[in-house]
């Protein structure tokens, strides 16, 4: 395929810029809110960081925006399940936001067990005046009260708070892989590996399982949940993706348990490609609707599939992610990146997909062009506001100036989580525990 | 230290003070308990000052916790005396505003309840210049937690408010009706009905209808489901000539929704549906509807319709009652008796016999009975716990003897259920049914498994087993008692087991009132005293524990002979517990 050097400039800024990585700062997911304002990223140690848009500004307009720390809390805490004896790790999994209801904002965190409600929200200003104490914190002596005083509100300098609001727990067997909110604004889903159970966005000690697919004998288990969602605008429809690469489209308006679907989509094998991979590489890692509701993306091992939700039988396009690696799935299979799950974005106008690859690079699939391009997300190349060069992998014998050898890639740099601005072409891409902004250049 | 402050000081201010100080405590609790003592602060500084310092404050103060934030949202809605009256009732909007911004519901609700509340202090001017002006501002707020406060607003300005402001009230409705965020739609949704009974009759028909017929054809059936309820407000309201045109054609869509939510819920408010729009009406289109809610695909929808085939029966039209239930009710009961999911079927057990006083003693015997018999043999515990809980119904109609073959197994095999859950449920109706059935009944086949309870593994079932001994002795009378209980009670005493022992013990506990002095003095007493050497702490103990329970009921010479000495033992007796037991039993009998 064809790499397009004329592909979009883009500029960057760190804004996690750790010189040394531990663990439990690798970014475990990204997200931006509905506005775009704030960005979400959590990661493996537990926290959630929340980077605000620098306001425009017009003596300093190249710094329009630029994304600045905003807020940062533990959101997880290790836990250990004394019944099962099994660890529970503190990793952010997945990170939603809720429609903003008022000045607060309110985000859904889960790791593996446990959903929680948060509230991010300003303070500007604080009481002062006691009674029982003077202006410098003095207790004084009760005689000498004479006149009560009522505190009053003085400015301060501004304080963001995030406080946990709900803690939906105990309702996952097995580890949460997706959440998602209704756009009934009024409750959510969260799935695990055999399970998907509906939860009122108020109610914590109950939840509705609405889909299971745990067979009565763990021994006939033959697929698992991968990913779920629900449709951005009819509150009845989610579809959840398998390991086997179907998704299936369920609709809660027609039973209370949608253990039947009313549309499955799965793409007819090819049989001179079977393989002994092929199971594990049509696995699905990923399923997002489109803003307008029309079509859905998946992400497999290899590729990303555009689906019209009208046609069960194919999908509509299909990408490329890599292809050069089909050779190489022995030795992916060996060092277990094969297992690697990559998460799949679509711009705000459903008109150019993103998802990411070895190496830290990214690829972007313009729908309507076909053209497409690789870039990546490196420290070396990107400096603040530096444009980011196309990058190509080369697979015959013979390698240019600028191209990479599949030899020579890194297996260990791999973009799993991205996002990107629901209006704008503002990307947010993490490569282990940096994370990347790349914006369209301002010019 | 307050009586420090006596001396130069403003005695009374302190408490004040601190009130004050911990409205911004660290601690939630004392937050909570100055917010809950708001009045008090109020009176001490006076109305003025609680108007231009405290409620500023107050209004400011929506960054707290949901509790500290719902008890002040209570608060102010009795706060118009400490503010100077109705003339200044209008200072309260702008904390009450606040809060009814909030993202806690619970909190949004008491505020508006409480804006409710003080709308009707307000003069009919400051209610169109303070009150009004805040609802319009809530209704057209930018987020939409204020715009769904605004909903339950509507209804308590309209009707005292001028024609121009009536019309303005009109149209916020209607925008906030079509609402971009279904949390605004359902929150207008589920005020309709109560806006629509404030709204002149002709407004109804030409505003409101309309905007009813198009929520409940919402795009999101959780909006939908809510016109279900609008529905029953609104037939209410109108003629029964309208209802044909306005109302049933959205009913009926409701009915044959494509999503089961509605449906339910359709089923779940069938009886105020049927109220609501007359016998004419309910013959003709709900018989049918009802049919096919009881024959729904979904399980949910089915049992929620189950849950009201006694009342929808009962309240059909007396003429034709009869014919409806054979005909067309009936048919569709006898296939729900074998469902195939056992919620539905419990929720029919737990109605279906209340329809035999519906169709009386030949009816019963020849159509319900076969019912009543499967479902006492189905295989869900449920569906027969709720068959016999219900069996004063038929006891009325039929007496229970048609029943009692078919009884005994079921009751028995509850009985003996391997959950002990099970078996809690169906001891809790055995006085019950000791009622229906008779104490000769009782005594030859349901007294061994009462007696069998005492010995049960689980601790709850034994004591709810003492608690049953005590209930039937209180039917059956003393002399049962003492022929069939007491007995049996008290050869428990000697079991190797201490945990039966102890359940003689409770039991004494439990029957000495019912069983009377003699009985508890003669009988039970020397047992009790017999068990106070026992070699387990446990039982001593308890024995101090009975003897201060059956103490009141004694003859006052045992109680000084007998007792005594031995509580006088135990208080001296080796184990801790003994001997706190035993003292609490001196001092509460005052043998001490």
């Amino acid at each position: 395929m064809e790499e397009d050097t004329d592909s979009r400039k883009i500029n960057s800024s760190f804004l996690r810029d750790h010189n040394y990585a531990t663990e439990a700062d690798i970014i475990s997911t990204v997200e931006f809110n509905h506005t775009g304002e704030l960005l979400a990223t959590g990661d493996k140690g537990g926290r959630v960081v929340i980077f605000q848009r620098e306001q425009e500004s017009k003596n300093q307009p190249h710094r329009r925006g630029e994304y600045n720390v905003y807020s940062t809390f533990q959101s997880h805490e290790p836990e250990f399940d004394y019944l099962k004896s099994l660890e529970i790790e503190e990793k952010i999994n997945k990170i939603r936001w809720l429609p903003q209801q008022n000045a607060a904002y309110f985000l859904l965190s889960t790791n593996d067990k446990t959903v929680k409600l948060w509230k991010v929200s300003e303070r500007g200003r604080r009481p002062e005046g006691y009674n029982l104490k003077d202006d410098d914190g003095r207790i004084r002596d009760p005689s000498t009260i004479t006149m009560l005083r009522v505190p009053v509100l003085q400015p301060m300098d501004l304080m963001v708070e995030a406080t946990p609001r709900r803690v939906f727990s105990n309702a996952h067997t097995y580890h949460i892989n997706s959440i998602s909110v209704n756009s009934d604004y009024e409750t959510y889903m969260s799935a695990d590996d055999l399970r998907i159970n509906l939860w009122n966005l108020e109610i914590t000690n109950r939840s509705f399982n609405i889909v299971d697919i745990k067979p009565a004998n763990m021994e006939e288990l033959t697929e698992v949940i991968t990913a779920a969602e629900f449709h951005p605008n009819q509150c009845n429809t989610f579809v959840y993706s398998s390991s086997k690469g179907t998704i299936r489209l369920c609709d809660m308006r027609a039973a209370a348990l949608c253990d039947k679907h009313s549309k499955f989509f799965e793409e007819p094998e090819d049989p001179s490609n079977r393989s002994f991979f092929s199971e594990i590489i049509s696995s699905i890692s990923d399923v997002k609707f489109s803003h307008s509701g029309r079509y859905m993306m998946t992400r497999d091992y290899l590729t990303v599939k555009v689906w019209d939700l009208n046609m069960e039988s194919r999908p509509l396009e299909t990408y490329q992610v890599h292809d050069y690696l089909r050779s190489k799935l022995c030795s992916l299979y060996e060092n277990d990146c094969i297992f690697d799950k990559f998460e799949c974005v679509w711009n705000g106008s459903d008109s150019v997909i993103m998802t990411g690859s070895y190496n830290n690079f990214f690829r972007m699939f313009d729908r309507n062009t076909k053209r497409d391009v690789t870039l990546e997300a490196s420290r070396e190349n990107s400096k603040p506001r530096a444009i980011l060069k196309p990058r190509k992998v080369c697979v015959g014998g013979k390698r240019r100036k600028d191209e990479i050898s599949v030899d020579s890639l890194d297996f260990s740099k791999k973009i799993l989580h991205s996002a990107w601005h629901p209006s704008e072409n503002i990307i947010a891409v993490a490569a282990t525990n940096n994370l990347y902004i790349f914006q369209d250049k301002v010019n | 230290m307050s009586k420090m402050a006596g001396a130069d000081g403003d005695d009374s201010l302190y408490p004040i003070a601190v009130l004050i100080d911990e409205l911004r405590n660290e601690d939630v609790q004392l937050r909570l308990n100055s917010i809950k003592k708001l009045s008090t602060i109020a009176l001490a500084l006076g109305v003025e000052r609680t108007r231009t310092e405290l409620l500023p404050f107050l209004t400011d103060t929506i960054y707290d916790e949901d509790e500290v934030l719902l008890a002040l949202a209570e608060q102010l809605g009795s706060f118009t005396v400490l503010v100077g009256g109705p003339e200044y009732v209008h200072c309260l909007l702008p904390p009450l505003e606040s809060l009814a911004t909030v993202e806690e519901t619970v909190v949004r609700d008491k505020a508006v309840e409480s804006l409710r509340k003080i709308s009707h202090e307000h003069s009919p001017e400051d209610l169109e210049a303070h009150f009004e002006p805040l609802v319009k501002r809530l209704a057209s707020g930018d987020w939409f937690t204020s715009r769904t406060s605004a909903c339950g607003l509507f209804s308590v300005c309209y009707p005292r408010v001028s024609k121009s402001t009536k019309s303005e009230i009109r149209q916020h409705f209607r925008t906030l009706c079509s609402d971009d965020t279904p949390m605004v739609r359902r929150a207008a949704a589920s005020k309709l009905g109560e806006f629509a009974k404030v709204l002149e009759l002709e407004y109804v028909k030409s505003d409101l209808i309309p905007l009813f017929a198009a929520l409940a054809s919402d795009e999101q059936d959780s909006v939908r489901l809510l016109a279900v309820e609008a529905c029953v407000s609104i037939a209410q309201l109108l003629p029964q000539e309208d209802l044909e045109k306005l109302v049933m054609p959205t009913l009926r869509q409701a009915t044959e929704d494509k999503s089961w939510r509605v449906r339910y819920m359709v089923a779940d408010k069938f009886s105020e549906l049927q109220k609501a729009v007359g016998p004419e009406i309910t013959e003709n289109d709900l018989v049918p509807s009802f049919q096919n809610l009881l024959k729904d695909c979904e399980a949910e929808v089915r049992a929620a319709a189950a849950n009201k085939v006694k009342e929808f029966c009962e309240n059909l039209p007396a003429d034709s009652r009869e014919t409806i239930i054979m005909n067309s009710i009936l048919p569709c009961v006898k296939e729900l008796v074998s469902d195939t999911n056992q919620h539905v079927k419990s929720a029919l057990a737990s109605v279906i016999m209340g329809l035999s006083t519906i169709l009386g003693k030949d009816n019963t015997i020849e159509h319900l009975l076969p019912l009543f018999l499967a479902q006492l043999k189905d295989e869900c515990p449920e569906v027969r716990l709720n068959i016999i809980s219900n069996l004063d119904c038929v006891n009325e109609v039929i007496g229970i003897r048609q029943l009692s073959q078919s009884l005994l197994p079921a009751i028995v095999e509850l009985a003996e259920d391997a959950k002990w859950r099970v078996r809690l449920a169906i001891i809790e109706y055995m006085p019950l049914l000791a009622g229906q059935l008779g104490m000769e009944f009782f005594d030859e086949k349901l007294n061994s498994l009462c007696m069998a309870w005492l010995v049960d593994h689980v601790y709850a079932i034994r004591e709810a087993a003492t608690c049953n001994l005590m209930k039937l002795v209180e039917r059956f009378g003393a002399s049962w008692a003492q022929s069939t209980i007491v007995p049996k009670v008290l050869g428990m005493a000697s079991d190797p087991n201490y945990l039966h022992r102890m359940t003689t013990l409770f039991c004494i506990s439990a029957l000495s009132e019912a069983c009377g002095q003699e009985i508890t003095t003669k009988q039970m007493l020397p047992i009790v005293l017999k068990m106070s050497e026992d070699q387990v702490a446990n039982v001593r103990f308890n024995v101090a524990k009975s003897l201060q329970k059956i103490g009141p009921v004694l003859e006052n010479s045992a109680l000084q002979a007998e007792v005594r000495p031995v509580l006088e033992k135990l208080a001296t007796d080796q184990d801790m517990d003994v001997k706190y037991f035993a003292q609490e039993a001196m001092t509460v009998l005052s043998l001490a």
